[in-house]
């Protein structure tokens, strides 16, 4: 299979994403978090911060709802039932609290097929409401070939 | 904080029964093979599986609580390998590899029962 590699580049629309103190509760407990800067908006102000903190990995929250429309735009063709999430990276900025309006926008980074499998990587920017990258992400995904 | 060449972290964690629900609904992560029992078996799982990234937060916060703190950690990338088991233990482990000036480089991958779930972890920590 020749893969089509037309898509490499493209830049989707950004998703804007406004972080909410219960959303931030909801995704630390179900990561098992207990750092009350996560849970606790008096522990947070105290330690200096607006409202409650968002654990670094609340990234998949905000750049999970963006890089959706990517993985299944039909231009960059992914066999979504054949697909694996093979990798994943993320860099940080300054932290992200509670409050927040999150603006993240998808680029697809490289497609190469090596030994019949397909490899996709997008990036995730993600900016806040300063214009401060909070969160640059890389998302490897496997394309398994038919045979 | 203190993080020298060679100390470790760890982090042991049990995934119960309801976790990959409850990680669905917090991360927006519906996929079927996460959460329902019958269509994980119809495409040849086990049965329902661990969210890779739920995994990643493990390792993630291994590395937030050595370290002191979120803001800490500035970044981490990993592999996710082998399926994650509802029920079994997981023991995230990490090394630390080297300190270049205020960064700490660790090393740390996420283990079930003998089978690798994260490997070749790398995270950058602040220890200024």
């Amino acid at each position: 299979m020749a893969l089509n590699t037309e898509a490499v580049g493209k830049t989707y629309p950004a998703n804007l994403y406004a972080v909410g103190r219960e959303k931030i509760r909801e995704y630390a407990y179900a990561v098992g978090e207990t750092n009350p800067l996560y849970l606790d908006v008096e522990a947070a102000r105290a330690a200096s911060y607006a409202d409650v903190v968002a654990p670094p990995m609340f990234a998949v929250v905000y750049q999970g709802r963006a890089i959706t429309p990517a993985l299944f735009d039909p231009h960059v063709g992914i066999d979504f039932a054949n697909m694996l999430h093979a990798g994943q990276e993320f860099e940080w900025g300054p932290v992200v609290v509670a409050g927040d309006e999150i603006k993240t926008t998808i680029t697809v980074k490289s497609i190469e097929q090596r030994g019949g499998m397909g490899f996709y990587d997008f990036v995730g920017e993600s900016r806040n409401q300063r214009d401060e990258t909070v969160c640059t992400g890389i998302w490897r995904q496997i394309v398994r070939g038919r045979s | 904080m203190t993080l020298g060449p060679g100390d470790t972290i760890e982090l042991k964690v049990t995934p119960d029964q309801f976790l990959t629900v409850r990680y669905a609904g917090a991360s927006g992560d519906f996929n079927p093979i996460h959460i329902d029992e019958e269509f994980a078996r119809s495409v040849g799982l086990p049965g329902r599986i661990l969210h890779g990234l739920w995994t990643m937060a493990q390792v993630a916060r291994a590395h937030t609580d050595a370290a002191g703190g979120p803001e800490r950690l500035k970044r981490l990338s990993v592999q996710f390998r082998g399926m994650g088991r509802i029920g079994e233990e997981i023991v995230v482990s990490g090394t630390v590899r080297e300190v270049e000036g205020a960064v700490a480089i660790v090393d740390s991958q996420a283990e079930q029962a003998g089978h690798r779930l994260i490997r070749n972890a790398v995270a950058e920590i602040s220890v200024s």
